[in-house]
């Protein structure tokens, strides 16, 4: 005797089946229907995303435009613009000749702020220390291992400096935080030039790697005796010590807004690509370093809409005017004077068609 | 039921629509779309729909092989075999070669391996000898397919909050470097995750072992202990090899988890405490961010041999189970 | 032949017997450690706030994953339609067509499909669909998971199908029920139980993959009903949420994983009763 076990609600069966597909169909159709709302999609630097998030969503509020930025690190910023998947880039480090000339397309760096790169670390009784240039660059070939080696404790009189390794944590995603650091540790070390370079993506000598500025610190934050680099919102944040570093002029500076502004007070390029460590400021702190805003500069390109092009311009003025407002409480520095009439005459210059979108 | 429904048609309910007319309105409808489905359909066409897909599932995977081929072509035009002995990973330098993450991968798949066939094979033996039937069993069996269920960021989570400590204060008290995440983290974490793939297929080939072959060895005198060393283990041994190879090529292919823990550096590790990259993680890591043809296709082309070890080692791990005669 | 003292024996057994015993009861205690530790520290997580709300920005407490939840949900609704017409009806073709050299290969590359890693698909997404559609997207995570789905509907398919007699399609074909009906409306709808159980594990294994998502739906921190943008998704926010430094992230994660884990494994055993309380019989 055939039974077939399902039969006996065949009817209610199908019943349900269609309503189930109904409704994922409708989901899918529903979705598309909303294709015309605008959402800016960004990508790239972890550097200013706590800065970048408040002032999405504030611009959200204001101007009900969603801007989607997804911190993946510089590289991931600059590799996912010459895709094309995103309207901008988010980026702390200038873009290589190599990617430009693969972008096929000009492509505008407009700063948004300014930040510091400091030096953060676990140890007991979180002491606060005190780093020369030559001292952070032998940390991080790995040539100084010992946290209570001499040279630190030379210039930390006073500190009592644990018999424990130094642990290294570095960036092991495309960071422009690392662009910034290394081309730091290039400037001051001629060893470290040579060794290992200048980029967003480093042969790290030694150490653990940790995914966004919030890996570096998460790392740092739970090993003892670790030492790294992060922009100064997350040592901050976090709670976590961060060094006084000695600038090119001999005085050590502490990282803060007015040391990175004081930084970031120098001959700025008409296309701002310019790199802030080891400034000649003798009161700026010397790990600073602008972030950007990368956009194409014409933006008709893969059929993308004026309208589109018209948000992005907008969006980006309001980053450089209204939005500095809010760096200033979460510890960035805002752009001088001087800087944002640099970046308004680079955002005059995107163009649609040939024709520029803000007069 | 079979065959005649002019008189079963699907009536749209009142409930489902609130009013007669519309009820009504799409009864008709779907009366027009059955006569059309009825008089539009004749076999060959449906055979054809069935073949074409078929078809699909087989271009699907040629494709996805190409694609893969394709887009490593830079890579392997630069770098050629040499790319799998390549010792350093300089994105820079645009220097790049798959051993650190090779050597890595084999390493942390071994040692879960090792780990977890401590723990499987027992069980294995528990379920398909000792107790194969009852209430306690079968509720060890389903705990064991929900460790399979588990979503591996939350391993990943879990080894990272809960495990990573422990491993930290092991490290310290061995005087080495306290990084807590690592090859061994990973390893203990993938162990877990792959124990459910040679667990159950080894209880199947340890289940399937003729009586008559037990029943012999036990009317000679033997132990329960001596029936399994000398009779069943030796008999289900392929069926055993089969279930942790399975479980190799899972192990082989996990990323999120492995990312996680494993510590991210892109260096040949020292020990089983150093930070490493498994070829999944490497790719989780530096994908979105690959600037440059080159660094972007050498991830891809570390995609690809991550796609062809793990299909040589489960493909060959379904033959062993089929022969055996158990359905995997 | 050397002969070993029987009472040596029978210890041994004896202790091989407790130490099988306990091996696999340990077994086991990753499960119970896994399913204690989330709930102990997601369940006091959970409120209505944080079921409808959206996230925060950094620093800011409170905030929701209502749009992971959303997301999980359009990303299972894409993939399960695309794979399932391909995967039922490529069921229907290995148990109608037992033999022959296309079966066979066909076979082969279910079986290559089901062992690739995810992340290769998650590769494979890019390349065809984000880089072709210009951004990130829902569907494209949709396409890498459907990719995923294929093996386990298409198996569920066959073997379900496999167990029904032929006597019941030649019952059907006897009657003048033409060859497709009889297929769809006979022995597929006698099949349905076992299919169903096939979407459904797949679907349970997707909604808790991650790596595949990574660069296809990308994560957004908004609520989007937009295919052809990025999505959320549980997964991809308590990876996101667990890598960061920040306490009340994580907190939320705990949270996201008690709500990820109580669906994934409730889908499990949903199945497993579905299985028993269905089942056809002969």
């Amino acid at each position: 005797m055939i039974h077939l076990g399902a039969s006996s609600s065949g009817v209610g069966v199908k019943k349900v089946l269609s309503l189930v597909t109904i409704l994922l169909v409708s989901t899918i159709f529903a979705g598309i229907g909303h294709a015309k709302d605008v959402e800016l999609i960004g990508a790239g630097a972890t550097f200013p995303y706590p800065l970048y998030s408040k002032m999405f969503d504030v611009y959200n509020k204001e101007y009900g435009v969603k801007v989607n930025y997804q911190s993946i690190g510089s590289g991931g910023g600059i590799r996912q613009l010459i895709n094309k998947t995103v309207d901008f880039g988010g980026s702390d480090a200038i873009m290589s000749d190599r990617d430009l000339s693969e972008a096929k397309a000009p492509i505008l760096h407009i700063p948004s702020c300014a930040g510091a790169v400091v030096i953060t670390y676990n140890l007991p009784g979180t002491p606060q220390l005190r780093f020369t240039p030559d001292i952070i660059a032998d940390i991080f070939l790995g040539k100084i291992t010992k946290w209570n080696d001499r040279r630190i404790s030379e210039i930390n009189p006073g500190v009592k400096l644990p018999d424990m390794n130094i642990m290294v944590v570095h960036r092991s995603d495309g960071s422009g935080t690392t662009f910034t650091f290394s081309d730091y540790l290039s400037k001051v070390s001629p060893e470290w030039k040579e060794k290992v370079g200048r980029g967003t993506s480093l042969n790290w000598p030694t150490g653990l790697g940790g995914k966004g500025n919030e890996g570096v610190a998460g790392l740092v934050q739970q090993t003892p005796g670790s030492i790294g680099y992060v922009e100064l919102i997350y040592a901050v944040h976090n709670k976590m010590p961060y060094d006084t570093v000695k600038n090119k002029k001999g005085n050590f500076v502490t990282p803060n807004i007015t040391s990175t502004s004081k930084a970031a007070d120098t001959n700025l390029p008409d296309d701002m690509k310019v790199m802030l460590p080891n400034t000649d400021a003798p009161e700026g702190y010397p790990i600073s370093g602008f972030t950007w805003i990368l956009v194409y500069k014409e933006q008709n390109y893969a059929g993308r809409s004026e309208e589109k092009a018209r948000e992005v311009v907008k969006l980006i003025w309001w980053m450089t005017h209204e939005g500095q407002k809010i760096t200033e409480p979460l510890d960035y520095a805002p752009l001088s004077k001087k800087a944002v009439e640099k970046a308004e005459k680079l955002i005059k210059s995107v163009t649609y068609n040939g024709k520029p979108i803000m007069k | 039921m079979l065959g005649n429904d002019t008189s079963t048609e699907l009536k749209y309910p009142m409930t489902l629509s609130k009013d007669s007319a519309t009820a009504d309105a799409l009864t008709k409808i779907h009366a027009r779309v059955k006569a059309r489905w009825k008089s539009g359909f004749s076999e060959s066409s449906f055979r054809k729909i069935l073949y074409f897909a078929g078809i699909c599932v087989l271009v699907l995977l040629v494709a996805i092989f190409l694609s893969l081929v394709i887009a490593s072509f830079p890579a392997i035009r630069r770098f050629g075999v040499g790319f799998l002995f390549g010792t350093t990973w300089d994105p820079v330098k645009g220097e790049f070669g798959a051993l650190p993450f090779v050597v890595g991968t084999l390493i942390v798949s071994f040692l879960a391996l090792i780990f977890s066939v401590f723990l499987s094979l027992p069980t294995s033996i528990f379920l398909g000898e000792y107790f194969t039937e009852g209430g306690t069993p079968t509720f060890i069996k389903s705990m064991i397919e929900l460790l399979a269920g588990v979503p591996s960021v939350i391993y990943g989570f879990c080894g990272l909050f809960l495990l990573t400590p422990l491993v930290r204060s092991l490290e310290v008290k061995l005087g080495v470097a306290p990084y807590g995440v690592g090859i061994l983290t990973a390893a203990l974490v993938l162990s877990i995750m792959v124990i459910p793939y040679s667990a159950s297929i080894g209880r199947e080939v340890i289940n399937l072992v003729p009586t008559d072959l037990k029943e012999a060895a036990f009317s000679l005198g033997a132990t329960r202990f001596e029936v399994i060393r000398k009779v069943i283990l030796p008999y289900a041994r392929s069926g055993i090899f089969a279930g942790i190879l399975l479980s190799l090529g899972r192990a082989l292919g996990e990323t999120m988890a492995v990312t996680m823990v494993i510590g991210n550096s892109n260096f040949l590790p020292t020990s089983i405490f150093s930070p490493s990259n498994s070829l999944a993680s490497v790719i989780a890591n530096e994908f979105t961010e690959a600037t440059g043809r080159l660094y972007l296709s050498s991830l891809i082309e570390l995609g690809l041999v991550l796609f062809m070890v793990t299909t040589v080692i489960n493909v060959l791990g379904k033959v062993i189970v089929r022969r055996m005669g158990v359905e995997g | 032949m050397k002969e070993f003292p029987v009472r040596k024996r029978i210890v041994a057994d004896k202790i091989f017997k407790a130490v099988i015993i306990l091996l696999s009861f340990a077994c086991i205690l990753p499960m119970f450690f896994i399913i204690f530790f989330i709930t102990s520290k997601g369940i006091s997580v959970i409120n209505w706030e944080f079921l409808t709300q959206l996230p925060k920005p950094v620093g800011e407490a409170g905030g929701g994953i209502f749009n992971a939840l959303i997301g999980t949900f359009m990303l299972i609704a894409i993939s399960t339609l695309l794979s399932v017409p391909i995967g039922v009806l490529t069921g229907i073709f290995l148990s109608e067509y037992r033999k022959g050299r296309l079966v066979y290969l066909v076979r082969l590359s279910i079986e290559t499909l089901q062992g690739i890693p995810s992340i290769v698909f998650g590769i494979i997404a890019y390349v065809w669909i984000v880089v072709l559609v210009g951004s990130f997207s829902a569907l494209s995570g949709g396409v890498a998971l459907a990719m995923m789905m294929l093996p386990v509907i298409i198996t569920a398919t066959e073997e379900t199908l496999k167990l029904i007699p032929d006597s019941l399609r030649e019952a059907s074909l006897a009657l003048g029920v033409s060859y497709p009906r009889t297929i769809l409306k006979v022995v597929l709808l006698s099949g349905l139980s076992g299919i169903l159980t096939g979407i459904l594990l797949s679907v349970g294994r997707v909604a808790g993959e991650t790596a595949p998502l990574l660069f296809t739906a990308f994560g957004s921190p908004f609520m989007d009903f937009n295919i052809l943008k990025p999505v959320n998704s549980l997964p991809l926010m308590i990876f996101n949420y667990a890598k960061s430094p920040y306490p009340e992230w994580h907190r939320l994660a705990w949270g996201a994983s008690f709500v990820l884990i109580v669906f994934v494994l409730g889908m499990n055993l949903f199945t497993k009763l579905v299985t028993r309380r269905w089942k056809v019989q002969f």
